[in-house]
C-alpha cells in the first residue's frame, strides 16, 4: 500500500471534522464534571445542590448519554469520516449530503440535551421502558443514529467510486477499517430503530397505550452490546492503522489485521442477551447460546492484543532497540498520543478480563447490575476509548487548526493522570461491586450501605478526583492549542504500511460474505427467541416519570 | 496468507483458553444448582402456583421448612418487605413488578434477578445461616430507588 501522505483534505472537510470534535469533546466535558459529583455522592458529599440538577439520577442520566452515546458518536463520526477521505485520498462522494449528515445529527442532539437538562429524560441511557421519557428524547437520539446510517451511505458510496477507478487493488487498510466499523454498526442499528420507531416514541406521544418492556428491552440490547464495538472499532482504526508509525514500526500483519475487523461483523451482533442473563422470561437456553458467542467475539480481540504489541516492537527495533525487553525504552515515550495510547492498552487489558467475568453465565449472576459493571466499562469505554479518541485529538486537532500541539509535558501527564485515575476508581468500583453494591444508585443516601463498603467508596471519589483534573487538563491543552499553538502548515498524519508486502486472499477485502455470515447467525441466536417474545408480548405497561 | 509462528501459537493458546472457560460455565451452571433465571412467565404459568400473581403477595408455609414467598416490587419498596425464617429454611421466591423495571439482589446468597413488569421471576435459596439479610433493589426505578431495600431475619 502507498503511503498516502501529500493528500490534503479540502477545507470544507476540515471544518466538518472540526464540527463533530467540537460537539464531542463539550459534551465530553459535561460529562466529566457529572463523573466527578456522582463519585463524590458516594462519598458523602452532595454537590447536586449547587446545580440546576434535581437529583441524581438527572446528573447519572446526563453522564451516561453524553460520555457514551454523544461524545462517543460524534467523536467517531468525524474520525471516520477523516479516515475515509485521507486514506482513499478523495473527498465524500457527496458534499451536501455529509453536512445534511451533520446538522441532522446536530438538531438530534439539541432535543436530546433540553430533555435532559430540563429533567424531562432522567431514565438513564439505557431508556428502559415503562420508565418514559419526552418524545423530544427518543426522537432526538432516533436523528442522531439516522445520520450515522447517512454516513454509512455516504462511506458506500465513496468506496464504491474509488473502487471503480482502482480496478484491482485492495482497500487502503484504514478505510476498510472504516467501512467494517459502519456496516457491523449499520445491522446491529435495527434493534434501536423498531424499539424506538415502533414502541417507544408512539407510547411517548400517547398514540399507544402500553409496551411489553421486555420486548423493549430485548431490542435495546440487540443494539446495545454492539454499540461497545461501534465504540471500540475506532479504537483499533487507530492502534492497528495509525499507532505503529507513531511508534516508528510498521503495521505487523496485514491479513490478521482485516481478520479481526471482518470477525466482528458476525460476531458482535447475537450476543445482546449476555446483558439479560438474569430476565426473567428469556429461555435458559438462548441465554447460553449468546454466552459461547460472547467468548467468540473475544477472539478478534486476542488477534489484536497480539498484532498491535508486535507493531510497537517493531517500532522500539526500528528506532534502535534490542534486547528481549530493552527496545521498550526506545520507544517514541515523550509522544503524548502515543503514550497516552499504551497507557489506554493497559487498562484495556484488564477491562477485557472483566467482560469475561460479566460474559460468564454463572458468575454473572454475582456482579450483575453491581458497581463491578461500571468498574469494566470505565476501563473499556472510559479508558480504551475516551483516552485513544483524545490521544488522537492529539495529532488531529493540530493537523485540522494547522497549529502544533500546545503543551507537550501537559498532555503526557494528562494521560498519565487519567490511567492512574481510572485505575483507582476502577479498582473500588469493582470491590465495591465484588461486596454487592448496586450500581445506578445513589449510594450517598442510601440506607443499607455498610460501613466496610465506605473504603471502596473513597477510591471511587479519589479517583474521580483525579480523573476530573486530567480532563481539565486535556481541555487546557486542545483550547490552548487552538488558540496559541504554533502555526504549521505540515502536521504529519500517522499511517502505517505493513510490515510485508502481500496479497490477501479476497474474502479479506470484501464484506459481502461476512454480512450474510452474521444476518445467519443471528436469525438463529435471535429469531425464535425474539418471535417467542412477541407472540406472547403483552403491552400493557403505561408509561411512568418517577423522576 | 502469512502468519508469524509466535502468532499461530498464540491464537491456538487463545482458542484453548476460552474452551477451557467456556467447559468451567458450563460445568459450574449444570452443579453448583445456581439458578439462573428462565422463560418462566404470566401467560404460560407453567409450574407456578396459581395465585402467583401481581395482584397480592403471601407467605406460605408448605412443609416443615418449606415456604414460599410471592413478592411484589413496586416503587419504592417490596411487598413483603420483612419476612421470618427459622434457620436451614428453603425458600422459594416468585417476583413481580406492579409499575416499572426493578431488581432484586439477596445480600450474601445467589439470589439476584430482574424484575420486569409481565413476567414472574422465580429463585429458590436454602437460608442455613442464622443472621439479617439485606435484600435490595438494584435496578434504576426512579427517585426512589436508593431506599428500595426490605430483609430476612433467619432465626437460629
Ligand atoms: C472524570 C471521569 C469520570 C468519572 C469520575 C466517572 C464516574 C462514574 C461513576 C461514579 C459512575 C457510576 C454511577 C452509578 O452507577 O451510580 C459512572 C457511570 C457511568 N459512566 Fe462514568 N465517569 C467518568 C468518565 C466516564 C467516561 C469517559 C465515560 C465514557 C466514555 C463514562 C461512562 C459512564 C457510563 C456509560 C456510566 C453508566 C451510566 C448508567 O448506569 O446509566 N464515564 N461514572
Ligand atoms: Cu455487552
Ligand atoms: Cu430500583
Amino acid at each position: 500500500m502507498a503511503v498516502t501522505g501529500g493528500y490534503q483534505l479540502q477545507r470544507g472537510d476540515k471544518r466538518l471534522i472540526l464540527a463533530y470534535i467540537f460537539i464531542a469533546l463539550a459534551h465530553l466535558a459535561v460529562g466529566i464534571l457529572l463523573g466527578f459529583m456522582q463519585g463524590m455522592q458516594h462519598a458523602g458529599i452532595d454537590l447536586y445542590k449547587y446545580t440546576f440538577l434535581a437529583h441524581y439520577y438527572q446528573g447519572l442520566s446526563i453522564h451516561g448519554v453524553y460520555n457514551a452515546l454523544v461524545f462517543t458518536t460524534f467523536f467517531i463520526a468525524g474520525f471516520l469520516h477523516f479516515a475515509m477521505t485521507y486514506s482513499l485520498k478523495r473527498p465524500m462522494h457527496s458534499t451536501k449530503l455529509s453536512w445534511f449528515t451533520f446538522w441532522l445529527m446536530t438538531a438530534g442532539l439539541i432535543m436530546v440535551d433540553w430533555a435532559l437538562l430540563t429533567n424531562r429524560a432522567s431514565v438513564l441511557y439505557t431508556s428502559y421502558a415503562p420508565l418514559q421519557a419526552h418524545p423530544a428524547y427518543y426522537i432526538g437520539l432516533v436523528l442522531v443514529v439516522v445520520g450515522t446510517l447517512l454516513l454509512l451511505a455516504n462511506c458506500l458510496l465513496t468506496y464504491l467510486g474509488w473502487r471503480r477507478d482502482h480496478p484491482g487493488q485492495k482497500t487502503p487498510l484504514p478505510a476498510f477499517g472504516v467501512l467494517a466499523t459502519l456496516i457491523m454498526w449499520g445491522m446491529a442499528s435495527v434493534g434501536i430503530a423498531v424499539q424506538f420507531i415502533f414502541l417507544l416514541i408512539p407510547w411517548s406521544l400517547g398514540l399507544t397505550d402500553g409496551v411489553d418492556p421486555l420486548v423493549s428491552r430485548t431490542l435495546f440490547w440487540f443494539t446495545g452490546h454492539p454499540l461497545v464495538y461501534f465504540w471500540l472499532l475506532p479504537v483499533y482504526i487507530s492502534w492497528y492503522f495509525m499507532l505503529p508509525k507513531q511508534a516508528g514500526g510498521k503495521l505487523f500483519s496485514e491479513p490478521l489485521a482485516r481478520l479481526a475487523f471482518l470477525l466482528f461483523i458476525p460476531l458482535s451482533l447475537p450476543v445482546g442477551f449476555h446483558h439479560q442473563f438474569l430476565d426473567p422470561g428469556v429461555s435458559t437456553g438462548y441465554k447460553a447460546v449468546h454466552a459461547f458467542i460472547t467468548f467468540g467475539v473475544f477472539m478478534p480481540s486476542m488477534l489484536t492484543a497480539f498484532t498491535v504489541l508486535a507493531s510497537i516492537e517493531s517500532g522500539g527495533r526500528a528506532r534502535g532497540g534490542k534486547g528481549r525487553l530493552a527496545w521498550i525504552k526506545s520507544l517514541p515515550w515523550n509522544d503524548p498520543s502515543f503514550t497516552a495510547q499504551v497507557l489506554a492498552m493497559l487498562l484495556f487489558a484488564l477491562g477485557g478480563i472483566s467482560g469475561l467475568v460479566n460474559a460468564s453465565f454463572t458468575v454473572n449472576l454475582v456482579v450483575h447490575n453491581t458497581m463491578f459493571v461500571p468498574g469494566h466499562f470505565h476501563l473499556t469505554v472510559g479508558t480504551a476509548t475516551a483516552m485513544t479518541f483524545m490521544a488522537v485529538a492529539y495529532w488531529l486537532v493540530p493537523y485540522l487548526a494547522k497549529r502544533k500541539l500546545w503543551g507537550r509535558r501537559v498532555a503526557l501527564v494528562q494521560s498519565a493522570l487519567w490511567f492512574i485515575g481510572m485505575a483507582i476508581m476502577s479498582r473500588g468500583m469493582s470491590w465495591a461491586g465484588l461486596m454487592g453494591v448496586p450500581r445506578r444508585t445513589a449510594l450517598g443516601s442510601a440506607p443499607y450501605v455498610l460501613p466496610e463498603w465506605l473504603t471502596a467508596f473513597n477510591w471511587m471519589a479519589v479517583g474521580g478526583a483525579v480523573l476530573t483534573i486530567s480532563g481539565l487538563l486535556f481541555f487546557v491543552v486542545l483550547i490552548m492549542t487552538v488558540l496559541r499553538g504554533q502555526r504549521a502548515e505540515d502536521i504529519e498524519v500517522p499511517l502505517a504500511e505493513p510490515l510485508q508486502e502481500e496479497t490477501i486472499p479476497w474474502y479479506l477485502d470484501r464484506f459481502r460474505p461476512w454480512v450474510i455470515g452474521a444476518a445467519v447467525l443471528v436469525l438463529m441466536a435471535y429469531g425464535p427467541a425474539i418471535a417467542q417474545l412477541v407472540s406472547i408480548s403483552n403491552p400493557a405497561s403505561p408509561g411512568f416519570m418517577p423522576y | 496468507m502469512h502468519i508469524h509462528p509466535y502468532e499461530r501459537l498464540w491464537i491456538r493458546l487463545s482458542v484453548i483458553m476460552l474452551i477451557v472457560f467456556g467447559i468451567a460455565i458450563a460445568l459450574s451452571s449444570l452443579t453448583f444448582g445456581i439458578e439462573i433465571p428462565g422463560a418462566t412467565r404470566r401467560a404460560v404459568a407453567t409450574g407456578l402456583p396459581v395465585d402467583a400473581t401481581p395482584e397480592q403477595s403471601w407467605i406460605r408455609e408448605l412443609g416443615p421448612g418449606r415456604y414460599e414467598v410471592n413478592m411484589i416490587a413496586r416503587m419504592w419498596g417490596f411487598d413483603p418487605n420483612e419476612i421470618r425464617i427459622p434457620k436451614g429454611s428453603t425458600v422459594t421466591f416468585y417476583l413481580h413488578s406492579q409499575d416499572v423495571l426493578h431488581g432484586i439482589k439477596i445480600r450474601g446468597t445467589t439470589v439476584s434477578m430482574m424484575v420486569i413488569p409481565g413476567q414472574v421471576g422465580r429463585a429458590t435459596y436454602t437460608f442455613d445461616e442464622p443472621g439479617e439479610y439485606i435484600f435490595l433493589c438494584h435496578e434504576y426505578c426512579g427517585l426512589g430507588h436508593h431506599v428500595m431495600s426490605g430483609k430476612i431475619i433467619v432465626e437460629g
